[in-house]
């Protein structure tokens, strides 16, 4: 344990963005390889992900691990440290283990078969001989099933302590009879046993359990990439006036930072100098920057958009708004009702049912017949083998490995390993507005005004070119819309931090920026509603432009496709009531609350829970993570925060909706095609379950009948391949 | 049917042969990057290792 730990210290994480060729792998471990402080660098291409092994420990770890990124971005890979190593090595160590169980009972099952085959075949074999052939296959069997069935027996007893039933219970008994039924015939010598059958079941379940943990890992492991990409460094304020980068973590109340116009604010905070335009959306839903000035508090996650801010640290972890988010998902998460699996209900009737047929079985051929208690205990047990779990057990794990990768394909990762029998339920989908049906990026609202011709916006335009604002950057935008070069300024754009831009352009003096800058009193054009630029040139009338949130292309689409299937759509955002209630209207949603709070989204998700609902829940900021834990499934964009990301059911990679129609669609399929297998897998025991209670079943029927309904079930799951999907119109 | 006695364990053994070489696989880590794999089997001797030795020296 003590070593282990080591290891991981000494052995360090990165993802690294845009890894695909073979020259990247070159490229990034020759360049590391110069390092001698490095004392191995290697690159996984599946994964994405960079490996460094330290040659010694150092104290400063951030230091060491900036000298890799720096390194990287040299020869122009971005390279970020990997937040989640402990989670994926688990996910690896479980993996591995079931591929190591998996290979034990595939070995096994494939030597039995050869003894079985020829015992089955060989009529004119002696006693002697089939005895032979049964005391090595109980060598070869006993211990694979005492290995490979651990996983199953492990999560069976897990159940049974719990007081519940699962699937491996049911598993777990008829591997552990149908063993003792078998030393037992080879004891006495009897020319039935049923060693191959043990094998077989554990490989084929194994196989199964194998690819579904394989795909689900994949998924979370391309999501834990996503998270890495978030930075969670700041820079420190030295008294002397120099910086230095600290991780986060590092960091005590009283210290300062500085954030610099485009950062995000890494901590909670007192500015104690600068002015600046906050935005806030992904903490409070509103679209419209927050003007921050001296005194002011600001909240770790949102961004900085222009003018330096040095800021005071106020609160640490344990004490950050983020953490208040936390308890409140902690107590959401509390309120949500255990959902209990598909394959676990499916078990909570199939077990005692095929139990009490097993009993019946014994008791009647006991009373009616004088066969003897052995050989009706064997009848028994016969029938436990028949109504082999082999097609129930592989019933949901194969539905879930295609519809996992078809998704992933569509890009959408399946993080809950329930996550899709969760969203086929839903009746009711509650979307959040920034972030989620918006893109997050303002875009101009009044272009169509007289005022906003195309020389004031080429003119506003030509001053907003070299900021980064994301403001400026939509006048931009809507410039290239209407094919207007943007004019050359002689004179250099001067910037002033939380007022506005500049510039001398053909000799005209002209101002862009809020009202104070462009001197306009505050009763002209009043506005509260869209996040605003004015613009001024010397002796013109000033010139107002508005902008608004960008929907998401298919925003529309998606919405009116939930409505048409009676679902119920909601709108619930922490933005003002106007914008709220524009793109309420714009999309079609009737029912809609403004100015949510955290504590609001979650009541009400609660009040329609308790009235029968089912919730899906689609969201992406801070505000909306408790929300995202209280429904009964959930969906993040994968620019969502890092807690929503880590509270979602689901992540969907586009800049389009329409992946959740498709997520939906898969969801209704595979329970559709899971119910298929529970019929088909009933069908088969109606029929074989009379033959074995007549004691007329041989362990050759028993073998035939397990592939064969592993196959079935199998080949119907492989039909979500062919299913057809949504796809929004322009796509 | 004496012939069983040496047949067996023959295919037990070489089943066992496989199965090991599985293991051993599985252990040297040779499928944690099955796609870096494909790619790396065409490399040349090259830098990376002479610098590795370098620096070994």
């Amino acid at each position: 344990m003590h070593q282990a730990s080591q290891e991981v210290f000494k052995i360090e994480h990165f993802v690294v963005e845009g890894l695909h060729c073979p020259k990247c792998i070159r490229e990034i471990e020759g360049t590391l390889a110069e390092n001698k402080k490095i004392k191995n660098a290697r690159v996984n291409l599946s994964t994405q992900r960079l490996a460094v092994e330290w040659s010694q420990e150092t104290d400063n770890a951030l230091a060491r691990s900036e000298e890799i990124i720096t390194a990287l971005d040299n020869i122009g890979f971005k390279a970020f440290p990997f937040k989640n190593a402990n989670i994926s090595a688990e996910e690896d160590r479980v993996s591995k283990s079931l591929l190591r169980a998996m290979a034990v009972s595939g070995f096994a099952a494939a030597n039995v078969m050869l003894l079985s085959v020829a015992v089955w075949g060989g009529s004119d074999m002696n006693e002697s001989t089939r005895s032979l052939m049964h005391w090595v296959s109980a060598a070869i069997v006993l211990p694979a099933a005492a290995y490979a069935g651990q996983p199953f027996f492990r999560s069976a007893l897990a159940a049974l302590k719990g007081k519940r039933l699962n699937m491996d219970v049911p598993i777990s008994l008829a591997v552990i009879l149908t063993c003792a039924m078998s030393l037992f015939e080879t004891i006495i010598q009897s020319d039935q046993t049923y060693y191959d059958a043990v094998v077989m079941l554990l490989f084929f379940l194994l196989i199964g359990r194998y690819l579904d943990q394989k795909m689900r890992s994949h998924a979370r492991s391309v999501a834990h990439n996503l998270m890495s990409y978030k930075v969670s460094k700041a820079s420190l304020l030295h008294d002397d006036g120099t910086t230095e980068d600290v991780a986060v973590e590092m960091l005590v109340p009283g210290q300062i930072i500085q954030v610099i116009a485009g950062d995000k604010i890494p901590i909670d905070g007192k500015v104690v100098s600068g002015v600046s335009d906050i935005d806030t959306s992904i903490v409070t839903g509103e679209t419209i920057p927050q003007k921050t000035k001296t005194d002011d508090i600001v909240y770790a996650g949102t961004i900085n958009l222009n003018g330096t801010l040095s800021i005071e640290i106020t609160a640490t972890t344990g004490n950050t708004l983020l953490d208040e988010i936390i308890v409140l998902m902690e107590t959401a998460e509390q309120g949500r009702a255990k959902y209990v699996k598909l394959a676990d209900r499916a078990a909570q009737i199939y077990a005692p049912l095929v139990h009490f047929l097993a009993a019946a079985t014994f008791l009647g051929w006991l009373v009616l017949s004088n066969i003897g208690w052995e050989l009706s205990l064997i009848n028994a047990i016969a029938v436990l083998i028949i109504t082999c779990p082999c097609a129930l057990g592989l019933a949901v794990p194969v539905v879930q490995v295609v519809a996992s990768s078809r998704l992933f394909k569509a890009g959408i990762l399946v993080k809950a390993a329930d996550g899709l029998e969760r969203l086929a339920e839903i009746d009711t989908v509650i979307f959040d507005k920034t972030g989620t049906l918006t893109l997050g990026q303002p875009e101009l609202a009044n272009g169509d005004d007289e005022t906003v011709s195309d020389f004031n916006l080429e003119l506003a335009a030509s001053v907003a070119k070299t900021s980064s604002h994301p403001l400026c950057r939509a006048l931009i935008v809507a410039c290239h819309d209407r094919d207007l070069p943007t004019i050359a300024t002689t004179s250099e754009i001067r910037e002033e931090p939380g007022m506005g831009l500049e510039a001398t352009i053909n000799g005209l003096e002209v101002r862009l920026g809020n009202r104070e800058w462009c001197g306009i009193n505050a009763n002209y054009l009043p506005n509260n509603r869209y996040s605003e630029l004015w613009l001024k040139a010397k002796g013109a009338t000033p010139v107002l432009f508005c902008f608004k949130d960008r929907m998401r292309s298919d925003a529309h689409d998606v919405v009116q496709w939930f409505i048409r299937r009676k679902m119920k759509v909601i709108l619930l955002s922490g933005d003002r009531k106007d914008v709220v209630e524009e793109a309420a209207e714009e999309l079609g949603i009737s029912r809609y609350k403004h100015s949510c709070k955290p504590q609001d989204k979650i009541e009400i998700i609660e009040r329609m829970k308790d009235n029968g609902d089912k919730i899906l829940m689609v969201g992406d900021g801070i505000n909306d993570a408790p929300a995202l834990s209280a429904a009964d499934v959930s969906i993040s964009p994968s620019s969502a925060a890092e807690i929503s990301q880590n509270a979602a059911d689901f992540i969907f990679q586009s800049q389009k909706l329409d992946t959740i129609v498709r997520a939906y669609q898969v969801s209704v399929s595979s329970r559709q095609l899971v119910f298929t297998n529970f019929a088909l897998a009933a069908i088969y025991n109606i029929i074989a379950v009379p033959f074995a209670a007549a004691g007329m079943l041989t362990p050759l029927i028993a073998a035939i009948a397990m592939s064969m309904s592993s196959i079935v079930v199998t080949g119907n799951a492989l039909r979500l391949n062919f299913e057809k999907l949504y796809k929004s119109h322009d796509a | 049917m004496d012939i069983l006695i040496l047949l067996i364990p023959a295919a037990l053994f070489l089943g066992l042969v496989g199965l090991v070489a599985f293991m051993w696989t599985l252990r040297a880590g040779q499928y944690d990057d099955i796609e870096g794999i494909s790619y790396r089997a065409l490399f040349e001797e090259d830098d990376i290792e002479k610098e590795q030795k370098k620096k070994e020296d």
